[in-house]
């Protein structure tokens, strides 16, 4: 069809891309590079700088990460059931430089969308004519009394793997038979909607296993959850839910359950309903917002997230830098590992094209999201997202939750396959 | 005559999920490169189609055809599964057919998995009895099949218990090549598709 149109007409039908090239086009004669710097070398960031590589290895590409090893959030639970190590969610960033990429271990600490630099602790300017930022998430501190970032070091929030994970780990694995782990969730939005759920899953596996009298109640601020239905169906099943003698208790926003403020010297949380809750073990997720560098470079909303254009993930507040992973408002799509991945690669390709003059291909994403709730039973959560035509949301076109009435087989094959998803994520974002 | 039900009532179900894809289809931006829709796969099934594994499939080197075949039975929900027919009824009969023209050009790479050798000879045996003359080459040269050789054995397992449990779709021929295979031998093919280097 295409060998039809002749040259003017096929101008004329470009419309508006062609504009855009015209005016790019002296830019690029003149020499300007094409460099992309890319601030963050989470789940997010490192997949676009993979995929910029991918697209046009003439694009040079700076990862900006200030941590030389990289935990992942999505498994880190497994970690805390001692199902898995926290080295085998371990990972680094020697395979990203056999794609060409730079990769920077410093801490940003400005990005100046005017001048179009990028500035680190250590003293140093990168020059970008289109930076990715993707800074994942920050906590609310201020939303818990008594809670802060130094509390965080004796009552782990582990919602960032790594030290918080292992401390969390060593806390369950101190904790005597008969101990009271509780368990308070963010209210929404927050990264991995079933994060905390599959949490408890996952410490009421390990304790069922090596303390079978011991407890774990959430305080939930909200009035449910994410794959409540199945959670809920795997706790009856695995860990006596629903019964006087359930390992898992469950209090939502009904009850006021939230947690207000936390005494951090004598392991004791209150309640919005002004109950009083005393723990062995306490793991405070707080409310969330986007990372620290997206707040310092201008790039959040009022609510503390950062809005983009969904085809993009171009700042609506600074033209030149785009937005990705949990801190983005990717309109329809989850905060998940695989969302931000997904998000990624759609970024990378549009970065790609704008800057060799081109207009931003059509996206398509991708989020599957697998909870362990017992060994051999996993559940899922999974879709496929376009962009609606008119930009305003990225649009889920198909997908859903396991069935209530899956089989055994079914719920243990989603337990291999979350695991040889894993495998795969992990490599395509990593090597 | 069950089974016949069974399968227009599937050909119904495929009718309204066609209805309910065009009508998702309408406001949502379509022409994505072929890229752009393969990229997101990678999540799971591994960079060009080659899975990490251990029973996550590969579908690098899949035949168009099957390619085609396989993502329109998860779309109607004629082939059991767990998350396929959720994530498969998101593309058009167009975009299937661009993926699946960009997977077959992709080298099918052999997982490198462990398997028991007697088990493995035992498992040659009915292979080139019973399966050899569709599954060609030792399951490697499939016309218009899966291929077996190198393919995650968690994975084969499963499917050939699926085949056995009739779950899963199959010939007539393959069904009454099966039965002599024998459902106590699949651990026996299992093993040799793990073996074939």
């Amino acid at each position: 069809m295409t060998k039809k149109i002749d040259r003017r007409k096929f101008i004329k039908a470009a419309g508006a891309a062609t504009a855009v090239s015209a005016i790019g086009m002296p830019t690029l004669a003149l020499g300007a590079g094409k460099k992309v710097v890319v601030v963050g070398g989470g789940t997010g960031g490192a997949t676009a700088a993979k995929y910029l590589k991918v697209a046009d290895p003439s694009i040079e590409v700076t990862l900006i990460e200030q941590n030389k090893d990289y935990f992942t959030c999505y498994f880190s639970n497994e970690v805390l059931s001692g199902h898995r190590t926290l080295d085998s969610i371990k990972h680094g960033y020697d395979g990203l430089k056999k794609h060409g990429v730079n990769v920077v271990f410093d801490h940003v600490t400005a990005i100046d969308a005017a001048k179009k630099t990028v500035t680190t602790k250590g003293g140093k300017s990168f020059a970008y004519d289109r930076c990715i930022v993707s800074p994942g998430i920050d906590f609310k501190w201020e939303t818990i009394e008594g809670y802060d970032e130094a509390a965080s070091h004796k009552i782990a929030h582990a919602y960032k793997a790594g030290p918080q994970t292992a401390l969390l780990r060593s806390q369950l694995e101190a904790m005597p038979d008969g101990g009271k782990v509780v368990i308070a969730p963010p209210p929404n939005p927050f990264r991995c909607p079933p994060g905390p759920y599959e949490r408890a899953s996952q410490i009421a596996a390990y304790l069922k296993a090596h303390k079978p009298k011991s407890k774990i109640i959430i305080m939930d601020p909200k009035p449910k959850f994410s794959k409540m239905g199945l959670f809920t169906q795997g706790w009856k099943k695995f860990y006596g839910y629903g019964t006087d003698n359930s390992m898992i208790e469950w209090h939502g926003s009904a009850e006021e359950a939230g947690i207000t403020k936390v005494d951090v010297a004598n392991l004791t949380m209150t309640s919005g309903f002004g109950e009083e809750v005393k723990a062995d073990v306490m793991n405070i997720i707080p409310a969330q917002k986007a990372g620290k560098i997206a707040f310092l470079a201008g790039l959040t909303n009022d609510k503390g997230w950062c809005p983009i254009d969904l085809k993009t993930f171009e700042s609506k507040k600074h033209p030149g830098i785009h937005v990705i992973g949990d801190s983005s408002v990717a309109k329809g799509m989850p905060k998940s590992g695989y969302a931000a991945n997904s998000q990624g690669k759609v970024c990378a390709a549009a970065v790609a094209a704008m800057l060799n003059g081109k207009e931003a291909g059509v996206p398509s994403f991708v989020n599957t999201c697998y909870s362990i709730v017992a060994k051999d039973w996993g559940i899922s959560v999974a879709a496929v997202y376009k962009l609606k035509a008119d930009g305003s949301k990225i649009q889920k076109v198909s997908g859903g939750l396991t069935p209530m009435d899956a089989s055994d087989a079914a719920h243990k094959a989603e337990e291999a396959y979350a695991n040889s998803w894993y495998n795969n994520i992990v490599d395509d974002i990593f090597h | 005559m069950i089974s016949r039900l069974i399968k227009a009532t599937a050909f119904a179900a495929g009718l309204i999920t066609a209805t309910l894809s065009s009508a998702n289809a309408a406001d949502v931006l379509s022409g994505a490169t072929t890229e752009a829709l393969i990229l997101p796969c990678a999540g799971c099934h591994g960079n060009d189609g080659v899975s990490k594994g251990p029973a996550i499939p590969t579908i690098s080197g899949f035949k168009k055809k099957y390619f085609i075949k396989t993502m329109a039975k998860f779309k109607d929900a004629e082939r059991n599964s767990t998350i396929m027919s959720r994530i498969a009824k998101g593309y058009s009969d167009e975009e299937i057919e661009q993926m699946a023209k960009y997977y077959e050009k992709k080298p099918f790479v052999k997982a490198d998995q462990k398997f028991d050798a007697a088990l493995a000879e035992k498992g040659a045996k009915l292979h080139e009895e019973f399966c050899e003359s569709c599954h060609k080459k030792q399951g490697q040269k499939p016309k218009k099949k899966g291929i077996l050789a190198g393919q995650w054995s968690p994975y084969i397992r499963q499917e050939l218990h699926n085949f056995f449990s009739e779950k899963r779709d199959m010939s007539r021929l393959m069904g009454k090549r099966l039965k002599k295979v024998g459902k106590e031998n699949i651990e026996a093919l299992v093993n040799f598709y793990a073996s074939v280097k």
